[in-house]
């Protein structure tokens, strides 16, 4: 479990995030939502250390990260995977060198223990037999799975993703949601999703945090969201012709 | 004061490059990586710079040779001379500024703004450490190689010019080169060489690494680090000369 308390952030005097409070719990897909500018990507950054916070605390399992020095937050960090909005594969590397990276840097592993679990990532993201592309040789789609093949190749205990969809075709967007998903049940992981799609949201939206003006907004699950009374939120979640369609609908079944 | 901020931060990134590597393994494949990137990759150029320069060098020696009480033999001396104390250690490491300073500020800015460096550290890698000491450890072992290769080049390149243009024999170019030789100016130049090498390499990732934006940020950032570098390697120049030379 991820815990955050009371977690302040501001640059150049502009408050960002103001006395977030949350938990994010193990075994689900917690995701943070919000509109863009919000501070959903600031919160996250915080979390996993790439910013300071201001105030506050970020706890990991019981462990107070923000206190920690450099040394030891590096051992969290290697519990922690990573999929970045842009990806961030490293480009001079092959698919299976990126996968391979972390593996190399923190684990005692021998060269066929290593293409084991490379292969066997791999799999799990359906790009079996892809080893040898470089990331630009791979579409949208493939960048962000090996993304999350590279993300789970050390077993993490948490793992981020932030905007997995962003710039995906709906149909795949799914496929990423569903991993994404699945591999959180599958090794009890604390996953947390930024994103604004809403489709995310239904599909695997099971703690969410919604963000807004820098403040925790709301918070629940994929149910109550859609039947919310909060004005913010119903701006956000029925911004769409195609959701507002989809919410007379239910209300007409209500009625 | 801006300036006296980026220094103390350039002093503190070199805290972190100067760290112990997580596995010597990695770094070793790394360094032979740069060693390729940084050296091996810059042999043409120097090679070309150098032929071209020495041959100016001599020839605008030789033109200059009017007064008749001045030996045959200066042509070849003031081309070693020149060369070994000035044109090979300062002005190939300003071109060397150019093209690897270039390279290392957009490699490393790159990195930084499509997210590859947050993912190292992420990781739990210490990215300074991971990407700017094989650059300047490889820097700092293969720069003196192309600076003895400038050298050499540079004065087979004036006595070529000299060949072809007819204007003094073999023999006397070479007593020229070996006329007053001081074996301490290899030192001095070599050791200056080792400097501009780190400053290159050191001051480039400075500002690949803190560079923020996009694509234009790290042009700019590309053009900071070769403006930057030069001026460094200009006024250490300077103070390495006075410390070596005439102290």
């Amino acid at each position: 479990m991820i815990e955050v308390k009371h977690v302040m952030k501001s640059f150049n005097g502009q408050q960002v995030l103001s006395d977030i409070n949350h938990q994010f719990e193990t075994g689900k897909v917690n995701l943070i939502i919000g509109q863009s500018g919000q501070g959903k990507s600031v919160l996250a950054k915080c979390i996993v250390g790439l910013y300071e916070v201001d105030e506050g605390q970020i706890l990991f399992d019981g462990r107070n990260f923000t206190d920690m020095e450099r040394f030891e937050r590096s051992q969290i960090r290697e519990e922690i995977g990573m999929l970045f909005q842009g990806v961030a594969l490293f480009d001079s590397l092959t698919v299976e060198q990126n996968i391979m990276f972390p593996l190399t840097m923190f684990t005692n592993m021998t060269k066929g223990e290593m293409q084991k679990r490379v292969d066997f990532c791999l799999d799990r993201v359906n790009l079996s037999g892809r080893n040898k592309l470089f990331p630009a040789e791979c579409s949208g789609g493939m960048q962000k799975r090996i993304g999350i093949a590279r993300a789970i190749a050390m077993n993490p205990k948490y793992l981020f993703c932030d905007e997995p969809n962003s710039g995906l075709d709906p149909k795949t967007s799914i496929v990423i949601d569903g991993l994404i998903k699945d591999i959180t049940a599958e090794y009890n992981m604390t996953t947390v999703v930024i994103t604004h799609d809403m489709n995310s949201v239904i599909e695997i939206g099971q703690n969410i945090l919604f963000i807004h003006q820098g403040k925790k907004w709301w918070s629940g699950d994929k149910d109550s969201i859609l039947t919310t009374d909060n004005p913010e939120i119903l701006s956000f979640v029925y911004a769409s012709e195609f959701m507002k369609e989809i919410r007379s609908i239910m209300q007409e079944k209500r009625t | 004061m801006k300036l006296l901020q980026n220094i103390g931060k350039y002093t503190l990134m070199l805290t972190m490059v100067f760290t112990k590597p997580k596995k010597w393994k990695i770094f070793l494949s790394r360094l032979i990586n740069e060693l390729e990137n940084i050296g091996i990759s810059s042999l043409p150029i120097v090679a070309l710079m150098s032929t071209f320069i020495g041959g100016v060098i001599a020839l605008q020696t030789a033109s200059s040779m009017s007064n008749p009480l001045l030996p045959k033999y200066t042509v070849g001396y003031i081309t070693q001379s020149s060369t070994i104390l000035e044109f090979s250690p300062t002005i190939i490491s300003l071109i060397l500024a150019g093209k690897v300073g270039s390279n290392v500020a957009s490699e490393i800015g790159t990195m930084r703004v499509t997210e590859q460096i947050d993912a190292l550290e992420i990781m739990g890698v210490n990215s300074l450490n991971h990407l700017v000491l094989p650059k300047i450890i490889a820097a700092i072992l293969f720069f003196p190689v192309l600076i003895i290769f400038s050298m050499t080049l540079s004065m087979l390149g004036g006595w070529m010019a000299l060949m072809i243009t007819d204007l003094t024999t073999t023999e006397t170019y070479v007593l020229g080169l070996r006329a007053f030789f001081n074996p301490f100016h290899i030192t001095y130049a070599l050791t200056k060489t080792v400097v501009f090498g780190f400053l290159i390499v050191s001051v480039s990732s400075f500002y690949g690494y803190y560079v923020k934006g996009g694509s234009i940020n790290v042009g700019q950032a590309s053009t900071q680090a070769v403006v930057s570098s030069s001026v460094a390697i200009l006024v250490a120049n300077l103070i390495l000369t006075q410390l070596l030379l005439l102290s």
